[in-house]
């Protein structure tokens, strides 16, 4: 079919392609705007808020499925950090800001060990990240006892305040109009793009996913580069993970479930080829705008969760084969 | 041998978006002959080949076959038309074996479906038979992408061979092979044309051209420039046609030296099988001398051009002399392969540089922009505290694009740029590392005259420059042309070396099969 000369440039670059889907979310939600509730300010500030998590999982695993990676224990990672922050904070009583930085480094490290499993030992990404996530989750429950980590402490029978920290993460900030946690997913995406754009490390991702052969034979650090692509998933989890504590006002060693399968849903809305060496991170934060407002539109107007589940599946599936145009 | 043609376009025109791509070509194919087509990259060969395979189904003009008017939907009518393609770049499935290959899209089934493998293995087996094709220790069930690419290369021929069609469109298909298969793939070619088959040829290697044309038609920016029999078109003539312009003739005048910029030491690679790959090699190469490195599939020179580049970590041995002249005076060092070449990033840290055989698969990032390619193996001098600095990048890739002479989209993925102007994007790379030793495998491989001619000049700067640069070519006039000093290796050993005075194709073969 005869398209009009801006549609179809539009259609030809993914930037277009992802934007395109994401008015097309728009026009549904102001259809279908549940009395005028898609028009308040509030509506978005809290879609905002409930993608944030969701956000800061997708940049990291933008920076692994660009080197033709996947990271499947994102979820893991942050249920890990969530209640290793919880446990840090409310039952060990330490300085909230190291509690922070030691989570952050965990996390991290824990990525960089993925990544040492796919670049040296050369062994499939999703099968490296596929054995993290399983371990991890049990390193969640190990180190919560099972029991969700929360300001009753289970064992001295006592109840503890709850550091402000917690409050001061959840907080929203500009009278009420923006939350914390939504900054710190776009400060993610930031950092992420500027990594992916202007950093000779950025560069070398996209090379490592695009040919990583030649690319070694150009003298590209390939086994460096995915070890800190892994570990820097494993930092994005990290900082999700202390945001998602914050949230639940506790650490859950069961939280982020079926998380990874979301952050990878939000980096294929947005366009970003799963054989890597391609894409970036604005196609990711336009996917995940596509992907909030669509759970924002479902829940203002009540739908059920199976029909959620569906026809967000569906819409995958759209999005996908939208992109094939090219 | 006037019959009426096998295949034939009428006054064939296609554009993609506003560039016309082919205008108003007519050509045909005659039962029994081999029509040659020839023209520099960019002159239209490939699209009106793929519009003659099936491959491009918009176009202005008429096809026939056999006299009946086609109009191909995809690929498989043009097969089931009886026209079957080889086309430059391999589309053989890595993974799947030989046979599986040769069989893709014709298996022989039962009526339930199910494949008979064994007969098409021995089918299979019959063809290698034919086509004199010694696998090695692999045979017709083993992945083919374990085979060198030359075999691979003779594998896709098989296929098209095997579909039994009246036409062959054969696109450059010796760009990988050494001469004794070319040549037993020439001999198949006039097999083929005995029994009347028709024949069309691209082919940027003048002396491929004269062994086999009938005919040859010359396409130049997308039009017909003529259609002649061979013999009435002398070389000068056709390299005229297909760049507009006389071509310099150049013999390169050797700027080498005395001054030994790498000295290599026993050089041993060990391979899979019994015998090493490369067996107890030791040569020199002096600065501003171009060494050829000739032999045939299996004697080892392209192994020895990749332990040099560091590429053979754990499988190679041996010592490197190098002397390294920039950044103040000379000075020597001795190097052990094992322990101080363990990757690339080492040899290119070491101002030694490779360019590989297989510019698609080793040498490009294809989704990657021309500059991007180019700034790849040198970025850290663009991204000082690891932040890349457009301008310095851009400027430093832009005087390497104008000196090598490349055109095209540069700002578009490098899958979209000609063969040639790919493989100087490759070079560019190359030359960003500032290098002092030179490694070439197969430099011209897929690229047109004009290009080749440029490139040809640009290796003779770089050397009277002081580069110190390794050729490894299945070209033999290329060899010679280029050559300052050839040493020849036979079987992973070392069988002779040759001046440029005394060099000639027959010494060089003679030596490359092992006699003395």
């Amino acid at each position: 079919m005869k398209l009009p000369r801006f549609l179809s440039s539009l259609l030809s670059s993914p930037v277009g392609r992802a934007v395109l889907a994401l008015v097309g979310m728009l026009v549904l939600g102001a259809i279908f705007n549940a009395d005028g509730a898609f028009f308040h300010w509030t509506t978005h500030r809290d879609m905002l808020r409930q993608l944030s998590v969701y956000g800061m999982l997708a940049c990291g695993m933008t920076l692994v499925i660009i080197t033709s990676g996947i990271d499947l224990s994102v979820s893991s990672v942050l249920a890990a950090c969530a209640v290793g922050f919880s446990l840090m904070t409310i039952h060990m009583q330490m300085n909230p800001w190291l509690a922070i930085v030691a989570v952050l480094l965990g996390g991290t490290a824990v990525g960089a060990v993925s990544g040492v499993f796919v670049g040296r030992f050369k062994i499939q990404p999703f099968v490296v990240t596929l054995a993290a996530m399983v371990l991890l989750r049990g390193l969640a429950k190990h180190l919560s006892g099972g029991q969700k980590i929360s300001t009753y402490i289970a064992d001295a029978d006592k109840s503890v305040a709850l550091p402000p920290i917690f409050e001061q993460i959840d907080a929203r900030v500009l009278g009420d109009n923006i939350a914390i946690v939504t900054l710190i997913f776009l400060l993610c995406v930031a950092g992420s793009a500027f990594l992916l754009r202007h950093a000779r490390l950025g560069r070398y991702f996209y090379a490592t996913g695009g040919n990583a052969e030649a690319a070694r034979l150009s003298g590209v650090p390939v086994t460096r580069t995915l070890v800190l692509a892994y570990a820097l998933s494993g930092l994005f989890s990290a900082i999700a993970g202390v945001c998602q504590a914050a949230q639940e006002q506790q650490g859950d060693p069961e939280t982020g479930m079926g998380y990874e399968l979301q952050a990878i849903a939000i980096v294929v809305i947005g366009g970003t080829n799963l054989a890597g060496g391609r894409g970036g991170m604005g196609l990711t934060l336009v996917g995940a705008l596509t992907i909030g407002y669509l759970q924002k539109i479902l829940s203002i107007n009540a739908v059920g969760e199976a029909s959620r589940l569906m026809l967000t599946g569906a819409i995958i599936v759209c999005a996908v084969l939208l992109q094939r145009r090219k | 041998m006037s019959a009426a043609p096998l295949l034939e376009a009428k006054r064939v025109s296609k554009s993609f978006g506003p560039n016309p791509v082919l205008r108003d070509v007519s050509f045909d194919v005659r039962p029994g002959e081999v029509h040659i087509l020839a023209g520099e990259n960019g002159a239209g060969k490939s699209t009106l080949l793929n519009i003659l395979s099936g491959i491009h189904t918009q176009y202005e003009g008429e096809l026939q076959v056999g006299g009946v008017v086609q109009k191909f939907q995809a690929p498989k009518d043009a097969v089931r038309a009886g026209v079957a393609t080889v086309h430059q770049e391999l589309s053989l499935i890595g993974s799947l074996s030989l046979t599986d290959n040769l069989f893709l899209g014709r298996e022989h089934t039962n009526a339930f479906g199910i494949v008979d493998a064994r007969r098409q293995a021995r089918e299979a087996r019959a063809l290698l038979h034919e086509l004199d094709l010694d696998l090695g220790e692999l045979n017709e069930s083993d992945a083919v992408e374990r085979l060198p690419i030359s075999t691979q290369q003779l594998v896709e021929i098989a296929k098209a061979l095997a579909a039994k069609a009246n036409v062959l469109l054969l696109d450059e298909p010796t760009s990988a092979l050494r001469e004794p298969e070319a040549e037993r793939l020439f001999e198949r070619i006039e097999g083929l044309k005995r029994q009347g088959k028709g024949i069309v040829y691209v082919s940027h290697k003048m002396n491929e051209i004269y062994r086999l044309a009938d005919r040859i038609t010359v396409l130049r920016d997308g039009a017909l420039v003529g259609t002649r029999p061979a013999a009435e078109l002398p070389a000068h003539k056709l390299v005229e046609w297909m760049i507009g312009r006389d071509l310099p003739s150049g013999e390169h005048a050797s700027a080498a030296g005395r001054d030994v910029a790498l000295k290599v030491e026993h050089l041993s690679v060990h391979g899979v099988e019994s015998r090493p790959e490369v067996d107890d090699v030791s040569f020199e190469v002096c600065a501003g001398e171009i060494l050829g490195l000739a032999g045939l599939r299996g004697s080892g020179v392209s192994d020895v051009l990749h332990a040099l580049f560091g590429d053979r970590a754990g499988r190679a041995l041996g010592h490197v002399q190098l002397t390294s002249r920039t950044g103040g005076p000379p000075r020597v060092e001795r190097i052990d392969l094992a322990r101080d070449l363990p990757s690339p990033a080492a040899a290119i840290a070491r101002r030694i540089m490779l360019l590989t055989n297989d510019r698609k698969g080793k040498g490009l990032v294809l989704d990657m922009d021309s500059k991007e390619n180019a700034s790849l193996a040198s970025l850290p001098r663009y991204s000082p505290q690891g932040i890349v600095r457009d301008g310095m990048e851009t400027t430093a890739t832009a005087r390497v694009f104008g000196q090598l002479g490349v055109r095209g989209e540069t700002a578009a993925p490098v899958r979209l740029l000609s063969g040639g102007n790919q493989q100087k994007v490759v070079l560019a790379k190359c030359l960003l590392t500032e290098p002092e030793v030179l490694l070439l495998d197969e430099p011209t491989r897929g690229v047109d005259v004009g290009a080749k001619a440029e490139i040809y000049g640009l290796l003779a700067q770089w050397a009277r420059q002081g580069m110190a640069i390794i050729l490894v070519t299945s070209e033999l006039p290329e060899l010679l042309r280029l050559s300052d000093r050839i040493v020849v290796l036979h079987r992973g050993q070392r069988t002779a070396e040759f001046s440029r005075s005394e060099a000639t194709q027959e010494k060089v073969l003679h030596a490359a099969f092992g006699a003395s």
